[in-house]
């Protein structure tokens, strides 16, 4: 196949994938299609009796059925059907029927007729419930064919009727589905009156099934799913609907009434029993409010995720203000003096909130959890929402289930800034510090990074309070640390007249000089140097060790503490206000400067391009180590750098001057390259967030390269002629790759190596391996070093193995044989899907390594770009004399094929998912972190 | 007209002494045995003389349901059983028949041993009472006897509290004892489906009050709590009822969790801990989160809560102490109510140096709480117990205005009296019903449709049957009864051209039916005959002899109106 794969591409270069794809094609349509049918066939016909028929029929279905072979299959099912007496086969069937009727590439119109057929005949309920199934199946399938879909319609009217439940909910999902309200489409005029099937189904409304009821509102529904217009008149039947008997139906009911609602939102509707009028998207905001005290929890959630969905929640305050709740005022009134509660009273003035205690409240946690969702989402679009439900938020903070909690502190932290904390709010938020869940102090960290606090009482309280959080549980101090350096720079104007008592300086006396080494004291310098960034006179309260400790602390947290114009000092480095663009930044400008300059140097000698290289590569990497928010792009920028330097390097080696397989010593130096740079290159296509197209081509590019360099290297290092007729066709099947998938992007890539090679593409094809390398040395040498542009926004993947922290002595004992769960607790940063690339690795020490795949449900999102994986690990060995330490690390699998646009020829294949789920290879992210383990010998 | 009864002995207007006597459908329930804690006289019992002077009242009441173990709902059932006298069933929930001893055994240890009264209830009593009692589950239809049912749903408040429906054919009552719409740290809210009960009977405790969110109350509690603890010092917490202390101790139990506190807490209650036993053996009683967890961890077997030990309150340091209610006449209830000053035995006076903090905590629904179980349930009418008049009135306005339904709210004693319009079901024969069927379309609910039948009534049972079944049946034998009508038609034409007109002009007219000219000269219609016959006298006039059966009554009499009109007049 290689050699006529050659053969084409040298007559007609750009039409090689779709010859192959009609191969392929053809090739496994001979294999499979004989055998279909008449196996089928013979095994329906040999079968004895319904139940050997029946698993004749379960076996065939396991088994995929191409797209050519369905309509045999189905005449031959038919053929059976026709003679079957036994419903149960005649339902599998039926129901076969409808699952080939599905398959991509065949056009079921010709089996309708037939479906339709003997539906007309059949008398089994469940039968004919699973024929209008296979019939909404061929509807769905063909969408255009007006025609089709007007004859179903009238099949499913027809047998609506059915005394069945199944039959009819069958029906109207049809309706449906396939329904329209199109008057055009009858221009025949042959009397197929169009019907109006939003009548038909809201004649249906009423059934005496509630199965019934409930699939006839799924189908209004489907209907506006599918772009059709509802009638506003709908609305009130489904208002009754809301005080069915069923909860299914009433689910279904309050989600009509929101599409409805959102349809219709300025039509007028009158309040029953008062003469006023309301509009009625106010009438069903209250309708959906009312729900929320429903008797069925699955209403509750229902009709508690639906008030999320609300924009305007000022319209819930003109409703409450005029209409149905208004009665809770009078209560309020009428009662004796001591009996007026003014949360109670205040609570129905604020609107929704009725609606929302109700929710919060529940007995439920599906309740509250969507109940505060809905909060969030509404207190986003508000900020005078925001301010009202932010005691309820707080209140949230002690449910009962951490789930909840959690939930709420998320949802405070997405609306802070629509809000300011008043004291006794921040005294509750910050009481829950003492929670004894990490994921709940982080959260709260993260929430206070963010919180705006309105006195200076609140910072020093919430000060105090992270304190005691700190000597409580002293793991939790970077989380703190983070925390107080957001608090300080939000509000210097509040933390200076703290200042001196923070640092517990006397006007007249000096006092001891802090500890440096102690927690809370860093954690007190790091609230007041960030606060200091913004607030040029605080300085002047700090004392001299102040300034010695500030001198410490930028060096040594320098994420944590800023650079700050000191009195009498230079600047340390160039201060960095957060109002300069990217691009104005110095920083950032160096950057560019330092890139610009390597890539304008295209032909310096190659000792000048080696030291530049190594010069910017040292400077990128400073600079990333000094300005985190430029550390992604210098690492990125500097990785490439790194690949060039290795390719020039390898490339300068004494061994190309030299005959062939005498330097095989040095030769390993550049194979050696040539696999770094491959091992880079995949870093840099996958442990960066932020990659754009643009980036991945020339990543790939260079990856090409380095196999370019390793097929030169096999070529000089072997003897023999074989392998290396293989090695340059895999090498140039790479090309043929590359140019398919960037093919948009070629034009970026004028004089690189690869556009000359596809230039020479034709010749390479028919010549001599020995000769393909030597074209494809001398174009190595040749090619240009390309501008790699720099993606907007880049971050590097990393990763903290938290726990085990890989310090504790005593190992960790277990019978051999036996397994020993290890908790691993890890945060990542920006890790793209963690659930399917992240894995952890465990080394034993006799080099044996295990690959742990984490569950999906181990993975939380504390906040945007971060993860946290939580995860248990267990170990296993055999006896060991002694303990010994096995390593435990962090991997990043990466997959190179699932990154790229699928080409057409392996959409819709098995090949694909399978490629997917693959692992091409694993990066290690992490440190990683040494766990003393022992396992002893069983006793016997 | 049959009707619903309801007398409140106790509860009526009142809170206490809960006991509520309710006829039905010919039977006699009593709902609640309750005493009444403001008194100390025969008022602490119901008044049961008013349901018999003289004879045992088993005689009188098909049975007694008890809806929660509090005394003021259970506290009068070892007098009402074993001194007045009764020995019909009592119905229970399984909690409350656990834990319904403990509290009438203390309570009769106070009334005894404590206040010296002779005349009461004895240990023996309480367990002979017991004996007395059948346990229900929630959901579970119990039939008391053939007709009446009973049947009970969840109600939140204490631990086996529920509401309980009874039902004598169509008509039912339900009645809620107390409940709470709002589910709190280890129980549920209150729950009915939609029952349309004719009658339902609700607790309104809170009837104007509308509370705010539990979770400020928790909240501040702890706040409180916590605070004081951290400081060093000792918190009392003073809790009235039993199932309002496990509250308090979850509460307090989660959130000394939460907060890794290690104060200890303690209650004194001999009371509450052996309570709790049960507490932890009826955990499909219990809320979402303790039902879900206490595979991991029954949250009622406390880590930081011990039993109290008087030698304890010397100890340094903070710690929070449960003593249990504060009696009237108690250093407690002194304190309570505010005395900043205390005289102790030898006048001795000691300053309160405590702060007094009040917090409600209480577990009964609220008026919003009401509403949306009078919504839930929706009842034919209500009926108020268990609250105060004043607020009970206002309730009242309230139910009629937004559900339109009748509210009730008696005073004790008083009676209400309901009539009800039940439907009484009648079993329709499947060969009946099918053939009826056959002949139109499907039912329409909109459209009533005539049907033919038999109406059997046996003892109470009704059915209808075929008429053919119904004589099978009742061993009777078939009498046909024909009507028959003659009608005089002026035609000088021979009798048999005159049948031959009216066969032709019936058929023409009665297109459905099968007319038929007979060769005997006669015509039939269907079953219908028709003769015609020469008049006595007048030879110019014929008489018309129509004769058809009882079935065929409708066609028939349509038939002799349709010849009395006379014939067209032939066009030859």
């Amino acid at each position: 196949m290689a050699a006529h794969l050659k053969k084409r591409v040298y007559e007609e270069f750009t039409k090689v994938v779709q010859q192959q794809q009609e191969e392929i094609a053809t090739k496994k349509l001979r294999l499979t299609k004989p055998s279909k049918s008449a196996a089928l066939h013979i095994d329906l016909c040999k079968a004895t009796s319904p139940a050997d028929a029946l698993q004749y029929l379960l076996q065939f279905a396991r088994k995929p059925v191409e797209a050519e072979s369905v309509e045999g299959v189905v005449r031959i099912l038919l053929e059976h059907y026709y003679k079957e007496n036994d419903p149960s086969v005649r339902l599998k069937i039926a129901s076969l029927l409808g699952l080939l009727s599905k398959t991509a590439g065949f056009s079921p119109d010709c089996i309708m007729d037939d479906a339709i057929n003997i539906l007309q005949n059949e008398k089994s309920h469940q039968v004919l419930a699973q024929l209008l199934d296979t019939l909404l199946a061929i509807g769905t399938k063909l969408p255009e064919n007006q025609a089709i879909q007007m004859r179903l319609v009238d099949v499913a009217c027809k047998h609506l009727t059915d005394t069945s439940h199944g039959v009819r909910n069958k029906c109207l999902q049809l309706l449906g589905n396939l329904g329209s309200l199109e008057k055009s489409v009858t221009k025949d005029g042959e009397g197929l009156a169009v019907r109006d099937v939003q009548k038909i189904i809201g004649d249906y409304f009423s059934d005496q099934d509630p199965r019934v009821r409930t699939a006839a509102i799924k189908a209004m529904l489907q209907l506006h799913e599918r772009g059709l217009k509802l009638h506003q008149t709908i609305y009130n039947q489904a208002c009754k609907l809301l005080s069915d008997d069923y909860e299914q139906v009433r689910s279904a009911a309050v989600q009509l009434i929101w599409v409805v609602s959102q349809l219709y939102p300025e039509s007028i509707v009158p309040i029953p029993s008062s003469n006023e009028e309301i509009r009625l998207v106010d009438d069903a905001f209250g309708k959906i409010c009312h729900m929320v005290s429903d008797g069925s929890w699955v209403v509750r959630v229902q009709a508690a995720k639906l008030l999320r969905k609300r924009t305007a929640h000022e319209r819930a305050k003109e409703l409450y203000s005029s209409g149905e709740f208004s009665s809770g005022r009078k209560w309020g009134d009428d009662a004796p003096k001591e009996e007026i509660d003014t949360g109670a009273v205040n609570l129905i003035e604020s609107g929704a909130c009725g609606a929302f205690v109700h929710g919060l409240e529940d007995e439920m946690y599906e309740v509250r959890i969507a109940a505060v969702e809905a909060l969030c989402m509404l207190a986003q679009s508000s900020p005078s929402f925001a301010e009202k439900c932010l005691d309820f938020l707080v209140d949230m903070f002690n449910d009962e289930i951490e789930e909840v909690r959690l939930q709420s502190i998320h949802t405070m932290r997405k609306i802070s800034n629509n809000i300011t904390l008043r004291e006794d709010q921040l005294d509750t938020v910050l009481a829950v510090l003492e929670d004894s869940s990490r994921d709940i102090r982080e959260a709260l960290h993260e929430l206070l990074c963010c919180t705006n606090v309105s006195t200076k009482e609140g910072i020093h309280l919430a000060l105090v309070e992270l304190l005691k959080n700190l000597t409580k549980y002293p793991t939790d101090r970077d989380s703190i640390w983070k925390c107080l350096k957001f608090l300080g720079s939000r509000h210097p104007t509040l933390v200076l007249p703290l200042v001196p008592e923070l640092l517990s300086t006397h006007p007249f006396f000096d006092t001891a000089e802090p500890d440096m080494d102690d927690p809370a004291y860093i954690a007190v310098l790091v609230l007041i140097f960030n606060a200091a960034k913004t607030c040029p006179t605080m300085p002047a309260l700090f004392s001299d060790h102040t300034f010695r400790h500030y001198a410490y602390l930028r060096d040594s947290l320098s994420h944590l503490v800023p650079a700050l114009r000191l009195p009498g000092r230079k600047l340390v480095s160039s201060a960095v206000s957060a109002n300069i663009t990217p691009h104005e930044d110095p920083s950032h400008q160096f950057l560019q400067q330092s890139l610009e300059r390597v890539y304008s140097l295209q032909h310096l000698d190659p000792q000048g391009t080696q030291e530049l290289l190594e010069l910017t590569i040292r400077d990128l990497q400073r600079l990333g180590e000094l300005q985190s928010e430029l550390a992604g792009v210098a690492d990125f920028s500097a990785t490439y750098l790194r690949c060039q330097l290795l390719l020039i390097k390898a490339l300068q080696e004494k061994l190309w001057n030299v005959a062939a397989p005498l330097y095989l010593k040095q030769s390993d130096l550049a194979s050696a390259a040539a696999k770094q740079i491959m091992e880079e290159t995949y870093k840099m296509e996958f442990m960066y967030s932020g990659v754009e197209n643009k980036q991945v081509v020339i990543i790939h590019h260079m990856r090409l390269q380095a196999k370019a360099l390793q097929l030169i290297v096999t070529a000089r290092t072997t003897r023999g002629v074989d392998p290396l007729f293989g090695m340059c066709e895999k090498f140039l099947q790479e090309v043929d790759f590359f140019q398919r998938c960037f093919i948009a992007d070629l034009p970026h890539l004028q004089d690189s190596f690869v556009d000359k090679l596809l230039d020479l593409m034709p010749r390479l094809m028919t010549s001599k391996p020995v000769e393909v390398v030597k074209i494809v040395q001398t174009m190595l040498r040749q090619s240009t070093f390309l501008h790699l542009p720099l993606p907007e926004q880049i971050h590097k993947a990393s990763a903290t193995i938290i726990e085990p922290a890989g310090e504790s002595d005593n190992p960790l004992r277990f019978t051999s044989g036996l397994v020993v769960a290890l908790d691993v607790d890890a945060t990542l940063e920006h890790v793209q899907d963690p659930q399917s690339t992240v894995k952890v690795q465990v080394l034993y020490p006799d080099g044996q390594a295990q690959m742990i795949h984490p569950k999906p449900a181990d993975f939380r999102n504390p906040g945007p770009g971060r993860h946290r994986l939580i995860t248990q690990v267990y170990l296993s060995h055999t006896a060991w004399t002694e303990p010994c330490q096995v390593e435990v690390r962090l991997l990043l699998a990466y997959n190179s094929n699932s990154r790229i646009p699928k080409s057409p020829w392996i959409e819709g294949g098995e090949v694909s998912s399978q490629v997917e789920t693959s692992i091409e290879g694993t990066i290690p992210f992490s440190k990683s972190v040494k766990v003393y383990i022992m396992p002893k010998p069983a006793r016997r | 007209m049959p009707e619903i009864r309801v007398t409140p002995l106790g509860a009526g207007q009142d809170v206490g002494r809960s006991c509520i006597l309710v006829s039905i459908g010919g039977k006699n329930v009593m709902l609640d045995c309750g005493m009444h804690m403001g008194f100390n006289d025969d008022r602490r019992f119901p008044d049961f003389s008013y349901i018999t002077r003289n004879g045992r009242l088993t005689d009188f009441l098909d049975c007694v349901i008890i809806s929660h173990f509090h005394l003021d709902h259970c506290g009068a059932l070892p007098y009402f059983s074993e001194m007045v006298g009764y020995d019909g069933p009592i119905y229970m929930t399984h909690p409350t028949q656990a834990i319904c001893p403990i509290l009438l055994e203390d309570y009769r240890k106070i009334a005894v041993d404590k206040k010296g009264e002779a005349n009461f209830f004895t240990s023996q009593m309480i367990k002979d009472c017991m004996k007395k009692v059948v346990a229900v589950h929630l959901h579970q239809t119990v039939q008391v006897d053939d007709e009446l049912e009973i049947k009970a749903y969840y109600a939140g408040h204490v631990l086996g509290a529920a509401m309980f429906q009874i039902k004598v054919g169509s008509e039912s009552v339900v009645y809620t004892g107390d409940y709470n719409m709002t589910p709190d740290r280890h129980l549920g809210a209150a729950w009915i489906d939609k029952c349309r009960p004719n009658l339902l009977i609700t607790e309104s405790t809170y009837a104007t009050t509308i509370r705010d969110s539990k979770r400020c109350r928790e909240r501040d509690f702890l706040k409180k709590v916590h605070e004081a603890v951290e400081r060093g010092g000792k918190v009392l917490i003073p809790v009235f009822a039993l199932g309002r202390a496990q509250e308090l101790c979850i509460l307090l139990e989660t959130f000394w969790e939460r907060m890794n506190l290690k104060a200890p807490i303690y209650f004194s209650t001999g009371l509450t801990e052996k309570a709790n036993h049960y507490y932890k053996l009826f955990i499909t009683w219990t809320n979402q989160k303790i039902r879900k967890t206490f595979v991991q961890r029954n949250m009622f077997e406390f880590k930081h809560i011990k039993a109290f030990d008087r030698a304890f309150a010397d100890n340094p340091g903070p710690m929070v102490i449960m003593p249990g209610y504060c009696v009237q006449g108690t250093v407690g209830h002194k304190i309570l109510s505010g005395q900043r000053k205390l005289e102790m035995e030898g006048r001795q006076v000691l300053e309160v140096k405590m702060q007094v903090e009040y917090m409600s905590f209480s577990a009964h629904a609220d008026a919003k709480g009401i509403m949306q179980l009078v919504g839930q349930a929706e009842p034919e009418s209500v009926l108020l117990v268990h609250g105060e008049a004043k607020k009970m009135e206002f309730l009242k306005q309230k139910i009629e205005q937004e559900f339109r339904v009748s509210c009730y709210m008696p005073a004790n004693g008083e009676t209400v009296t309901l009539p009800t319009s039940p439907s009484i079901p009648v079993g329709i024969s499947l060969g009946l019903l099918k053939r009826e069927m056959a002949q139109g379309l499907l039912p329409d609910a909109k459209k009533p449709r005539l049907l033919h039948g038999t109406l059997i009534m046996k003892d109470s049972n009704f059915r209808l049957v075929s008429s053919e079944q119904a004589l099978k049946e009742l061993g009777l034998a078939e009498h046909q009864l024909r009507f028959t009508c003659r009608v005089h038609l002026h035609d000088p034409r021979k009798e048999q051209e005159t049948a031959m007109r009216v066969y032709s002009h019936l058929k023409s007219v009665l297109k459905e039916h099968c007319v038929q000219h007979l060769p005997d000269g006669s015509v039939t219609v269907e079953s219908i005959l028709i003769q015609a016959a020469a008049h006595s006298e007048d030879p110019g006039t014929k008489v018309l002899l129509v004769s058809w059966t009882y079935q065929d009554e409708e066609l028939g009499s349509h038939l002799t109106s349709l010849l009395k009109k006379g014939l067209p007049q032939a066009a030859s």
